[in-house]
């Protein structure tokens, strides 16, 4: 291992490996010996448990910080947390949010729980680079992102989510549904 | 007239019926082979494979030929119509023309006849097999030609090299073979074999065996001979032009050969439809035939699992060391073969 190497290039790990160099030996110009054993090992492969995930049937575990499609929340009365304050739109790198602010109206307290609402809310999912940013400037919990992902469609009209799209239900009228949209992930 | 009403009209009935059986369930078969080929493929890289349509994807391979079918198709400007559309028939025609004189199995009783289940037991049987694959190569050439596009026709160059290369050690292999049964029809060269006494040719011809099949391999264009279909020099081969159903049919024949050359093999040294360690004759001829075809149909299977099995594990030859292969190693090694078997035969007799 003295060669001139050695003193230009220091090694870096000790996992180097000299290059064997010698001519091959008639067992192996044969190939066929080094032919059966690859064929060993693709034979082994047949038994071995397949890592596949069933797709659509079956799905993987996300992490408890997996960041899907956006969810607006309510509180637990059912009433529409987000104020239209704009800092999700702000802080958004993407420029994906656009929402358009409406004053609450005498008798729609049991929709909206402070006295400024959004009345358009808007989420383009082909800008959003789900980051994460909008959940973490809400100061109302109005918004947070879901396990829901890859969503399809035909135009690109259809990836400019309203808020039909966004609203978790109703925890008054689905209760089952809220919380499955909300899937523990909401902590106030 | 009366020649003509003496005729055994039931006889050209029966082989007809039984060419069409045949043939569809070649095509059947080979229509299933493609669909074990992903499969195979699938298990040897730890993956499921095709499981869609239907139960365990089974309807998967009706599925790729209605898309086959279905495609548009594109017949280039400058190429030569005719050729273009006789390249994949030939290639198909070939690869189902070895068929006639394999013998599936020994002969059935319907009706008070007998019928044998070989179309055809001419007494140049194995000859016939060799000038057809022979033919195989001009469906690849022609549609390389054809095509007049210069991968094509290199592809179809490298093909047509290897075939004329492989085909002779193929021969000289086979030599020894005959020397040992003394015939070269494929149904005396099995009975011989299945004969009381007598062992499967490969125990005889082990050396025999491993030369032939590396040549069945090269004459299949299959990994890690398939240097017509060179993906990452040529494209695609000599069949880059071709779209739809005759794209289909090339992709076809070669899994046909597949089939067929296993036939070859599971005959010429593996005891054709003889059952190891089971005397036949103690059954009734339509169950003995029964089994017979059951148990060529599973050496073909076995055969063929090796060939996808192979595939799947080697990568292919560089085009200098298939030549050199081919030349210098196994036509050499198939002489020796062929010397030593002849010296064993005379000094057996004395």
């Amino acid at each position: 291992m003295t060669n001139d190497n050695d003193n230009i290039m220091q090694a870096l790990t000790n996992r180097g490996k000299a290059v064997n160099r010698a001519p091959m030996t008639f067992m192996e110009r044969l190939y066929i010996p080094s032919i059966l054993k690859g064929m060993a090992i693709t034979f082994s492969h047949i038994f071995k448990k397949q890592p596949t995930i069933q797709y659509p049937e079956q799905k993987r575990e996300f992490s408890p910080v997996f960041r899907g499609l956006h969810v607006l929340n309510r509180d637990e009365e059912g009433r529409e947390r987000c104020t239209a304050c704009g800092l999700c739109a702000v802080a958004c790198p993407a420029e994906a949010i656009t929402m358009e602010a409406a004053e609450r109206l005498p008798g729609e307290e049991n929709k909206y729980r402070e006295e400024k609402y959004a009345a358009k809310y808007e989420i383009n999912m082909l800008r959003c680079i789900f980051c994460g940013l909008c959940e973490e400037a809400c100061p109302k919990d109005a918004i947070y992102l879901s396990e829901t992902f890859a969503p399809a469609n035909f135009a690109r009209k259809g990836f400019i989510y309203g808020k039909d799209d966004l609203l978790i239900p109703d925890p008054v009228t689905d209760a089952a549904g809220f919380e499955k949209a909300q899937g523990g992930r909401v902590k106030i | 007239m009366t020649t003509i009403l003496a005729f055994d009209w039931i006889l050209l009935l029966e082989k007809l019926i039984l060419i069409a059986i045949i043939v569809f369930a070649s095509l059947g078969i080979a229509l299933y082979t493609t669909f074990a080929e992903r499969k195979v493929a699938a298990v040897l890289q730890d993956r499921p494979g095709p499981n869609r349509a239907g139960p365990f994807g089974l309807f998967q391979p009706f599925a790729d030929g209605l898309k086959l079918i279905m495609k548009e198709e594109i017949i280039p400007n400058t190429a030569n119509k005719v050729l273009f559309v006789l390249g994949p028939g030939l290639a198909m025609t070939a690869a189902l023309m070895t068929c006639a004189v394999i013998p599936w199995s020994t002969s059935v009783e319907f009706f008070g006849r007998k019928i044998d289940l070989q179309i055809a037991d001419i007494n140049i049987g194995i000859l016939y097999i060799f000038g057809v694959v022979s033919l195989g190569v001009y469906g690849i050439m022609i549609g390389g030609w054809a095509s007049n596009n210069k991968f094509s026709l290199m592809a179809a160059l490298r093909g047509a090299s290897q075939a004329i290369s492989y085909e002779l050690a193929m021969g000289l292999s086979l030599i020894a073979v005959l020397m040992i049964s003394g015939s070269l029809s494929l149904k005396a060269i099995v009975e011989q074999q299945q004969a009381a006494g007598n062992l499967w040719n490969i125990v005889y011809q082990p050396l025999g065996f491993i030369i032939f099949f590396i040549c069945a391999l090269a004459e299949c264009n299959r990994t890690p001979f398939d240097l017509p279909e060179a993906e990452n020099e040529l494209n695609f081969g000599y069949h880059q032009e071709y779209s739809s159903m005759k794209l289909g049919f090339y992709l076809f024949s070669e899994y046909i050969n597949m089939i067929m050359s296993s036939a070859v093999m599971a005959c010429l040294f593996f005891g054709g439809y003889d059952i190891p360690f089971f005397d036949e004759s103690t059954l009734s001829p339509n169950i003995a035939a029964l089994l017979g075809f059951l148990a060529l149909f599973t050496k073909i299977i076995i055969f063929i699992f090796v060939f996808m099995w192979i595939r799947w594990t080697i990568p292919r030859f560089r085009y200098d060391q298939l030549m050199n292969l081919g030349w210098k190693r196994l036509i050499p090694l198939a002489l020796f073969n062929m010397l030593l078997t002849g010296a064993f035969i005379l000094w057996k007799q004395g």
